[in-house]
This record gives C-alpha cells, structure tokens and sequence, in this order.
C-alpha cells in the first residue's frame, strides 16, 4: 500500500463520514484533486495567519473560500508526524469504524478473509490487494463492459467478485462510485462465474 | 605537547569522547589534526548536504559509528516536497570505499533504497547496528538482505519509517548462525511476519534487551516469545486484542511474571482493555511508557494503569487520556521526567480533550519534569506562568495548541507573558516550540533570556520583522531556526547574516521573504546554501502578490563545505 493512498483515505475519512465526493458532477477529471486541493490548503494557512491579527476578519475571510473546516486543511498543521497520523488513522479505520473490515468468502474454499475496504483507494487496488494478499494464484481479468474477474489460473475457474450491500442484495462489485462501495458493503464474496449469470448490475433495482 | 609520541596523544585523545571536543582538538594543529582524524572512532554529521560523504570518509577512515541526518525537521509534517532529496545513497557508498571497519550506521530523515541497504549489507564484515528513524524508499527486500550477510548484526533499530511491505520473508532471512541480536524494532512495518521465524529468532538470541513488534504480531505470539524472553528491558507488544486463545491467558501472565527486567513498554496496538490487566502486575517496575498508538483506550482504561507505575518517568499518551486523567499521572508518577500527550483525532478542528488543566496539574505534582510535548486544546498566561514555576528544570517544551493563533481562553490576551515566563524561569531550556496568538514580545523574551536554547520552532507567530531580529539578535546558542506562516520577511532575514554561519539552518515556509532577499544573502554568504522550494510554478502567484515581489514559498539556509548540491530536484532552486 503506498503512503500516497493513505492519504487520501485519511483526507476522505476527514472532511465527514459519508462523502460523496465521488458522486459529484466536476469538471475534472476523477481523481484529480490533489493539485487544486493543496493550493486551497496553503491559501487558508495565510487566511489563518490573518486571523491571528485581526480575529474580526475571520468571518469574511471563511466565506470566501468556503471548505467546510478550513483550518483543519492546513498542511501540515498540528505539527504531528504523518507517519503517526497514518498509523493512527489505520487504528482508527479497523477497531473504531468496524464496518470497514468485511470479511471475504470464495466459492469453495474453506475459510474466510477479511479486508479493510478503508484501506484502499479504489476497486483496482482493492482487487489487486484481494489477489496479492489472500489468493496469490489468482489474475485478474478485465473485460470491455469494465466488468472484472478474477481467474484461478491453476483450475481456470473464473470468480466474480460480488458484494453484499446494506439491503441484503448481493450485487456486482463496480456498479457503484468507490466511496459509496465502502459505506455500504457487508461482505465479499468471490462467486464462481457459473453461479453468478443471475446477478446483473443493479439486479435490484 | 608535541614531544610526546603519537601514540600517546592518541591516547589522551581516547578520553575525549564528545564530538566538540575532537573538533576543537583537531583545529589545534596539523600533527594533532593527522592524529585525531585517524582514530575518530564515532563521526556524526547533522546535515547530509553540509559536507561531501566523500569528504567524510577520506578524512575518517576509521570510523566504526556513522550518523547521518537528511531533511529539515519540517518533513515530518509534509512540509518539504517529496524527492526533495536527502539520499543515503552517496554516504553508504562512500563508505563502503574508503571505512570498511564501520560497525554502525544511524540516519535519520533520509531516503534508502533497497540498493543502499543491499550494499551496505555487503561492504563492512564487523557491520552490527543499523538504526533508521522516519526514513523511507526502502522496502523489506532491503531488510532482508540486512538480515541475510550481516553475521554479527546486534541492534537492527526501525523507528517510524515508510517501508515498502513486500511480505513476510525478511524475518526468516536472519541465518540460524545469528544469536548476537541485543534490540530488534520493526514497530513500522506494516506487514505480517511469520510467527514461527520470530519465535525462533528469539529464542536463539539470548542476549536480546529490546524488542519492538509490529502490529500483526498477535497476543498468542507475543506469549510464546516472552516465555524466551526473560531478560527483557524494552518491549513493544504487538497486537492486543482480546481475541487470542484462552491458553495464551496463562501463558502471558505467567511470561511477564518472569520478566523481571522489563522497564519500558510500548506498541499496545488495538488494545483491549482486557489485555491491560496483564501488565497490571508490571506496571509497578516500568519508568518507560508509550501508549501513544492506542485510540482504543479510555481515559478511565489508561488511568487505572498508569496510577499503578509509580516509578513511571517517561510517558507518552493520547489526549483521550483528558485532563482528569493526567490529574491522577501528576498523583501517581512523582518521578515523571518526559510526558507528550499526541492529538488523537487531527480532523476535527482545533479539538483536544487535554487543557491548561492538566498541564498545570502535571507541573504541580511532577516537580522533576524537564521534557514537554504537548497538544492542547486550549491555553492561559495564568497557566504557564505556573507552570514555569513548578518545573524550572525544562530542557524541551514544545506547546502546540491546535488551533492556529489562539489567544488566553480567560483574558483573550497573546500568550507572550506564559511563554516569556517559560524561557527566564528554565534556564537549561534548549528547545521550545511555541504556540496560539503571539506578537512581537514573545521574541524579545526569547531573545533576551533563552540563552541556552538551540533549536526553536514558530507558526502563525509574531507581528513584523522586529520579532524574528530579537531571535537572530539575542539566542546565542540557536542552532536550527523553523518557521511557518509568520509574517517575516526580506528585513529579518538579512538582519543578522553572521548568524547562519554559527547555525545549522533555518527554514522558513510561507512567510514575506522575497527572492529578492534570497538574492542578497547569497551574495553576502558564500558559505552558505540557500534553497528556494516553489513546487508550482509562478503563474498563480502573480495574480495573488499584485504586483509586488513574488514570495518565497518555503526557504531552506544552510552552511556547507560541499557547495550546491547536485541532486536537487528541479522545484529546488540553489542559491
């Protein structure tokens, strides 16, 4: 896991639980908030050197920008080690929020795994931890209508990997935006291809 | 003097064992100088850009202990970009050529490649401690070829590091030849180890003093291990979760009953409160404890424990902890000597459950205090000048109230009275960090009576460029000067320029220096590098300066022999 997808797994768990960053029409392209966000982060840390001299502008000064808790986005600040903030925030993302760690079944085999869906930035990495981690005989294969399996590749059996969401419906993993992946997922479950022709995206709806 | 045979002013020499001394001897004369870098044993080098490695080693070939710190300070709040710089690379390599005796390596805030460390385990045959602290670039392959070719590797040190988890196989690298380990700390790694590996490694390493695991080491594992351990001083446990085996219960208390030396106890991850009650019959023996990594723990968890260690003299502990909780430390821990109480949550702005309460209620009950860090949500004059009476033995007070600029909660007043307070009434101060709404005064204090103090940290301080003079005028010991988003600019920095030759460096991060300035410091100090960080390029900045100066984004001075260096990235322009 690089320290790169930390981050952004502590920025998101920040700003509010459910944050549907994701979900929103931008301009942008998807993913690409880091720029534009630090530039936001050292402009209100001169906002706040401002307020220390004139705390009667702190209103003003607020409303301008608008980032819900400004003054917890300034880099860098309170001056704790990020390698204590990360470690910290993996603690926090296991024990306290318990949701986050799923367990993960495979057709077939004989026990179950859990993974920390906090841990990961996206469905690729999610995917890739699943086969690096836990099932190391396993590739994972993408095909053209972004629907993703996972091959065993010493018995050729294909998995698709299915999730459990908050309604009890076993759906598709990758027919919802990450985040809202995360907040709603139950349980895994890597469901052997043959058994799951019933499951089409959004089967519940 | 000069009479006297090598040998014996060598011998005279051995008694000096402080780096300041060795310099000052060495500056003596040339005869001196032959003698003295041919038997330094121990070289310590505070800046890795300050010198050429090269240098280093030609001028010591001997040395057996290497230490080697890389970027500002600064980087451990993601201050400093990454692919700043501040490689091993060049100093490992020098090394290998010219001190093959070396024995032990430190560095710390540097990156180390695999490569590094492959080498390094290749190069010196009586190599035996390597310690690394906030590092990064590396991974556990590089690790395992630490384990696998340094025969007589005593001390294998991993503080805080970012390394790269490529799998378990690392710990079984360690040869079954090896039973010289004394401390062992992978608390940084994030990946699993192999239970069965660990276990044997410990138990054919009789003389392990200290042992530090990582968070997947699970309470079964660490109660077979201790059963092996019992001369243990230092430990970090792993995991302690309350899901392990009802054997494993027995096992561990009956470990730790036998663990007799044990003083110092950290780690504590995912604690469950059921888990404390092991230590419970420890607690009585420790001076050392970190339970700065467990969010899991209540005020009244932590309490009923610490209440118990009674020779406790270094503590280390969330804010959960509340000022109730620290109450019962200053009733309990009378030989408390370092305390940091750490935010617990960093996302909810300006919030911590600690006050100006507990620390006074500290300084009260603590009279032997001399070390502080400590994250508040709030703080008074009223306070600190307590404070500052309690406990004048105060060699580092680092105070960071969360929110930027805060003033006294009671009086709405800058909080320049309690930290001036801080620096007459501690006279051995040799850090401070300082913190909430401060104007120019507090630097006049500063000036004026920290004499001591060598290193000093300011955010979101000060009114004009006569507070930051006060510093450069009056501390006559600063050695590292880190400043962030303080309103100091061209007139400050040029105000002393002697000063940074006497310095190891100063940083300066969104503050009113122009390039301008820059410019002119670099010609009137030719001695020294000064490093002009903009990580993205001018065009925004136009629009917010208006015409004026564009500033410096983050500045970093230092005094070099080396010249500018030739690894800079290209955000980094040298001066």
């Amino acid at each position: 896991m690089s320290v790169e997808t930390e981050r952004s797994s502590t920025e998101s768990s920040a700003a509010s639980s459910l944050d549907f960053e994701d979900t929103a029409l931008t301009l942008r392209l998807p993913g690409s908030v880091s720029e534009p966000d630090r530039k936001r982060a050292s402009s209100d840390a001169d906002a706040d050197a401002e307020d220390a001299d004139q705390s009667t502008l702190a209103t003003t000064a607020a409303s301008s920008d608008a980032p819900p808790a400004p003054k917890a986005r300034v880099v860098g600040w309170p001056p704790v080690r990020s390698f204590r903030k990360n470690a910290l925030a993996d603690v926090a993302g296991s024990s306290k929020a318990a949701a986050k760690f799923v367990k993960v079944a495979v057709d077939g085999a004989p026990y179950l795994r859990k993974v920390d869906l906090e841990a990961y930035a996206g469905y690729d990495q999610l995917l890739r931890a699943l086969q690096d981690k836990f099932f190391s005989h396993f590739t994972i294969r993408k095909f053209a209508d972004d629907e993703m399996k996972l091959v065993d590749a010493v018995n050729g059996t294909e998995y698709v990997p299915t999730y459990e969401d908050k309604d009890g419906d076993w759906m598709l993993v990758g027919d919802v935006p990450w985040k809202m992946f995360v907040e709603t997922c139950q349980r895994l479950r890597l469901m052997k291809s043959s058994e799951a022709v019933n499951l089409a995206p959004r089967a519940a709806q | 003097m000069t009479y006297f045979p090598e040998e014996v002013v060598e011998h005279i020499f051995s008694f000096l064992p402080a780096q300041r001394d060795r310099n000052t001897v060495s500056l003596v004369c040339k005869v001196w100088y032959e003698i003295e870098r041919l038997s330094r044993r121990s070289v310590f080098v505070g800046n890795c850009y300050a010198v050429r490695a090269e240098r280093v080693a030609l001028r010591f070939p001997n040395v057996r202990a290497l230490t080697v710190k890389g970027k500002p300070h600064f980087a451990d709040f993601n201050l400093v970009p990454p692919d700043w710089g501040g490689y091993a690379g060049p100093w490992i390599e020098a090394a290998a050529r010219g001190c093959v005796g070396l024995e032990e390596l430190r560095m710390k805030r540097m990156v180390v490649s695999d490569e590094s460390l492959e080498l390094l385990s290749r190069s010196f045959p009586r190599f035996r401690a390597l310690v690394l602290i906030s590092c990064e670039g590396f991974s556990t392959d590089g690790l395992a070829a630490i384990a696998s070719h340094c025969k007589l590797l005593s001390e294998l040190d991993l503080q805080e590091n970012e390394v790269e988890d490529r799998g378990p196989r690392w710990l079984s690298c360690f040869p079954d030849s090896c039973t010289s380990l004394v401390s062992l700390n992978f608390a940084c790694i994030k990946g699993e180890v192999n239970a069965g590996s660990l276990e044997r490694l410990v138990s054919r390493s009789p003389n392990l003093r200290s042992l530090r695991l990582n968070r997947s080491v699970s309470v079964d594992t660490l109660a077979k291990i201790l059963m092996r351990t019992p001369n243990l001083e230092d430990l970090g446990t792993g995991n302690l979760t309350d899901d392990f085996q009802t054997e494993s219960y027995f096992r561990l208390t009956s470990a730790l009953e036998k663990c007799k030396m044990l003083r110092s106890l950290s780690g504590f991850w995912d604690a469950s409160p059921v888990c404390l009650s092991f230590i419970y019959p420890l607690c009585a023996q420790l001076t050392g404890l970190n339970l700065s990594y467990a969010p899991t723990l209540d005020a009244s968890d932590l309490t009923k424990m610490i209440s118990r260690c009674v020779k406790l003299q270094r503590l280390w502990v969330l804010d959960c902890i509340s000022d109730k909780g620290l109450q019962v430390v200053a009733s309990s821990c009378k030989d408390l000597q370092e305390l940091r109480v750490f935010p617990s949550d960093f996302y909810v702005a300006g919030y911590s459950a600690v006050t100006e309460e507990g620390l006074v209620a500290i300084s009260l009950g603590c009279p032997k205090l001399n070390s502080l860090l400590y994250f508040c949500h709030q703080m008074t004059n009223a306070a600190l000048i307590t404070v500052a009476k309690n406990c004048p033995n105060f060699t580092r007070f680092r105070l960071c109230i969360l929110e930027p600029g805060k003033p006294d909660v009671m009086t709405n007043q800058p909080l320049d009275e309690g930290f001036g307070a801080i620096v007459r009434e501690c006279k051995g101060l040799r850090r401070l960090s300082i913190s909430g709404l401060l104007t120019d005064k507090v630097f006049m204090y500063i000036g004026k009576y920290a004499k001591q103090l060598e290193m000093l940290s300011i955010a979101f301080a000060g009114d004009s460029d006569k507070g930051m003079m006060h510093v450069m005028n009056g501390c006559k010991n600063l050695r590292k000067l880190e400043i962030r988003d303080s309103p100091f600019g061209d007139a400050a920095l040029l105000g002393n320029v002697a000063k940074y030759e006497t310095m190891r460096s100063l940083w300066m991060s969104s503050c009113n220096v122009t390039l301008k300035g820059c410019q002119v410091l670099a010609s009137k100090m030719p001695m020294l590098n000064i490093e002009v960080i903009n990580e993205w390029d001018g065009s925004n900045e136009m629009e917010e300066n208006h015409g004026e100066l564009p500033k410096v984004e983050k500045l970093y001075v230092y005094r070099t022999t080396a010249g500018a260096r030739d690894d800079a990235p290209n955000f980094v322009k040298i001066l």
